[in-house]
């Protein structure tokens, strides 16, 4: 057990720390939509330039062509987000890596660079309305005719599908295979025509995701990542990816400090809320639960720079991740009491009402990327070695 | 950047884990609790050789002079097996004050007896956590008066380093005292209480005016606890899931239906952080002093929660057998209920770590 950074590294954060009080004046803001704007994409060319993002990217593709060095990355994701700078981004950290490992050289030279720089944006074409927890099932088709796939079906829950130019997209190419080996992997513009996008507004009020319907859409036949049947495959890499994104132990560890920061501020009765020792006791609770998280969050760090399996610290980080990030939202709302039914805007709403978003977008969060039922299933079978549920190949009613 | 575990803790978790499991099986720890024995002389000659005993005692002093993470890896392989043997208050809480407070022949007196197995020391300093059934030890002119409650390790003791309400450390013999055994639900520990009367003390000297030997003595104590119930916890979940592997009902083994894998899912994914947890108190109590007091405490209550909720679920996977006595769950049940209350209950803990964030 070493905690120190070696000088290497110490050096090397500082560097980040230079450039962060050079030029945090020319990020835009934190928050916000869209990475089409000038300064989002003036802001990602100088990132990229200086190895802040697309760090491992190949600059033949557009990336900054660095050597994988997760100990940088971790070090440059821990300082932008303890200087409240928006970070860069890899293009798409879901298409990025899956286009870079399984795609042919063409799709590289295609799809790496504009997405790297922010010019194209992607949606993910993945569950349906039938087919939510068991995505295997799914039944959106695509039939040859001549050289075009020809797409007809729907999909939901396509995040940002309505600003994206780009879309990844699963369909049933081979209806007679079982159902994991009918799948492919295509990718096309989101203007190509037969394509309609119905935002879908949730509970937050917002429309984050969208309902997507297929008509007659015409997509070439070389627009296929992998062979025709492996899209499975190909999309499991993708979700490795995504899964890893969500709940990251430096952001519930922020988030943590932002409800302390709260309860300092916030009286009931002419008390600060920090003095009243229910509320107290509930959170020093979060934040034995935040510590643990973090520290398994290093363990996992640990054993990805040994190139090791990180095995169970890492299965469960979503699942106690965003159950974690979901329970201290309940926290600070309940630290605001009457306050906190507040919403949208008005004199008396605290932090722009973010508490109250948070705990519903976090809800969606622990539903979203598989449920925890799907985690818990995974865990309970990946990681413990319990046996499957038995499944049934024709419905049952 | 490296938070693991170093190659030579990994030998050392490897070496007392397979000599526990070898030497103390569940007969044993039944044969044990029956007959009230809480420091078998079989397991303790067994710890004394492989270095256990004298874990954070240094070379000079007869030891092998290792850190609190190595005796937390021991501490978490004592509660995985329900060890029936003295290892918190003598091996850990005892050399650390008699390090940091004891004077030099104090040291050499008892240090080289506590590493070579020859005596005990209990610990009684439960007065400064949450006093209760007692105002405390009081001292006068050398000698001690008052009682000590729930005295850990004690009635295998042949020393006790105690607290006063003042908070200084002193040894006194057990023979000098009257010693009542508290019966506890774990009976593979052993706690008494302790009444003192004018009893001749030694003082170590360096707590005469400074707190921070006892606090360090607390502290660790909690992050043992921790790693014992991180311990037990850990096997009463591995026990779970080859029940849940083995156990048939509707002609399928109940591990396939989801609500008996979804609660082994739950435990793990609740208990697998808990690990780095406890790792990092005890690497903080000798590598990050500023922040010892904080991670033990958080240690302490988290490991409480978690344990709690393990042994409860744990025991209900093997549904009415795991109520019984005869598959002996309820040895981890009640150590991790024992760990639970003493030095400090989560509430009480958690209060401390709002405290030392200078939140109250």
């Amino acid at each position: 057990m070493d905690l120190a950074y070696s000088q290497e590294y110490e050096k090397y954060r500082a560097e980040v720390r230079e450039f962060l009080d050079a030029n945090r004046d020319q990020s835009p803001p934190q928050f916000g939509r869209g990475n089409g704007e000038s300064k989002a994409r003036d802001w990602q060319k100088l990132l990229i330039e200086n190895g802040y993002a697309a760090r491992t990217i190949p600059k033949e593709y557009g990336g900054f062509g660095g050597e994988p060095d997760i100990l940088k990355s971790h070090i440059i994701a821990e300082e932008f987000a303890n200087a409240g700078v928006r970070p860069g981004h890899s293009g798409d950290n879901r298409l990025v890596p899956t286009v870079l490992e399984l795609g042919t050289e063409e799709q590289k030279q295609w799809l790496v660079p504009p997405t790297v720089r922010g010019d194209m944006v992607w949606c993910q074409g993945y569950s349906e309305p039938g087919s939510g927890s068991d995505l295997a099932s799914l039944s959106t088709k695509a039939v040859v005719d001549g050289d075009d796939f020809v797409i007809n079906g729907q999909k939901i829950w396509t995040s940002g599908a309505q600003h994206a130019d780009m879309i990844f997209c699963l369909v049933r190419t081979e209806p007679d295979a079982p159902k994991h080996q009918g799948i492919s992997y295509l990718i096309f513009s989101m203007d190509t025509p037969g394509i309609e996008v119905r935002p879908l507004v949730t509970m937050t009020g917002e429309a984050t995701f969208n309902e997507v319907f297929f008509t007659d859409v015409r997509v070439p036949k070389h627009q296929i990542i992998g062979n025709r049947g492996e899209g499975w495959f190909v999309a499991n890499n993708t979700l490795k990816h995504e899964r890893e994104g969500l709940g990251d132990p430096n952001q519930a560890e922020n988030r943590f400090r932002e409800i302390v920061d709260l309860m300092q501020r916030e009286t009931i009765d002419g008390n600060r809320l920090i003095d009243n020792p229910a509320y107290r006791d509930r959170l020093l609770s979060l934040q034995g639960r935040m510590l643990a998280m973090k520290f398994n969050g290093m363990r996992v760090l640990t054993s990805q720079i040994k190139e090791e399996e990180p095995g169970l610290p890492r299965w469960i980080i979503k699942l106690q991740g965003c159950e974690l990030n979901h329970q201290m939202a309940a926290m600070a709302i309940d630290s605001m009491g009457e306050l906190g039914i507040l919403y949208d805007d008005g004199p008396y709403l605290r932090d722009q009402g973010r508490w109250q978003q948070r705990y519903m977008l976090d809800l969606g969060l622990i539903i979203g990327g598989g449920t925890a039922q799907i985690q818990k299933n995974m865990i309970g079978e990946r990681a413990l070695g319990l046996p499957k549920e038995p499944k049934f190949e024709k419905p049952l009613n | 950047m490296d938070f693991a575990l170093t190659e030579e803790q990994l030998m050392l978790q490897e070496s007392i884990g397979g000599y526990l499991r070898s030497a103390c099986p569940l007969d044993s720890v039944r044969e044990s609790s029956e007959s009230g024995d809480t420091h078998t002389p079989k397991i303790a000659s067994g710890l004394v050789e492989l270095g256990a005993a004298g874990i954070l005692i240094p070379d000079q002093f007869g030891g092998v002079g290792m850190g609190l993470l190595e005796a937390a890896l021991i501490s978490e392989a004592l509660g995985a097996v329900v060890a029936p043997v003295a290892f918190v208050a003598s091996s850990v809480m005892a050399p650390i004050a008699l390090l940091g407070a004891g004077s030099d022949q104090q040291k050499e007196a008892w240090l080289p007896q506590v590493a070579n197995g020859e005596i005990v020391i209990g610990v009684g300093v439960s007065e400064h956590i949450g006093r209760r059934e007692t105002n405390g030890i009081v001292a006068d002119k050398g000698a001690l008066s008052g009682k000590a409650m729930f005295v850990l390790d004690s009635m295998v003791a042949d020393a006790l380093i105690v607290a006063d309400t003042s908070g200084r450390l002193y040894l006194v013999r057990t023979d000098d005292v009257t010693r009542n055994k508290l019966k506890t639900v774990d009976r593979t520990r052993s706690v008494a209480e302790i009444i003192l009367d004018e009893t001749p003390a030694e003082i170590l000297p360096g707590s005469l005016n400074n707190q921070n030997h006892l606090n360090n003595m607390i502290n660790a104590g909690r992050v043992m606890l921790a790693a014992d119930t991180l311990g037990a916890a850990t096997a009463m979940l591995e026990q779970a899931i080859e029940y849940a592997k083995e156990r048939r009902q509707f002609n399928r083994v109940i591990g396939s239906f989801q609500a008996v894998k979804h609660m082994c899912s739950e435990m793990a994914a609740d208990l697998e952080p808990c690990r780095s947890l406890v790792w990092y108190a005890a690497h903080s109590i000798s590598a990050i002093p500023n922040e010892a007091t904080l991670m033990a405490c958080h240690a302490k209550a988290h490991l409480a929660e978690i344990g709690q909720l393990v042994a409860r679920k744990a025991t209900e996977v093997h549904g009415g057998m795991g109520f019984t006595d005869l598959l002996g769950l309820h040895y981890w049940f009640k150590r991790i209920g024992f760990n639970r209350q003493l030095l400090g209950a989560p509430e009480i803990v958690r209060e401390e770590a709002a405290v030392a964030q200078g939140w109250t």
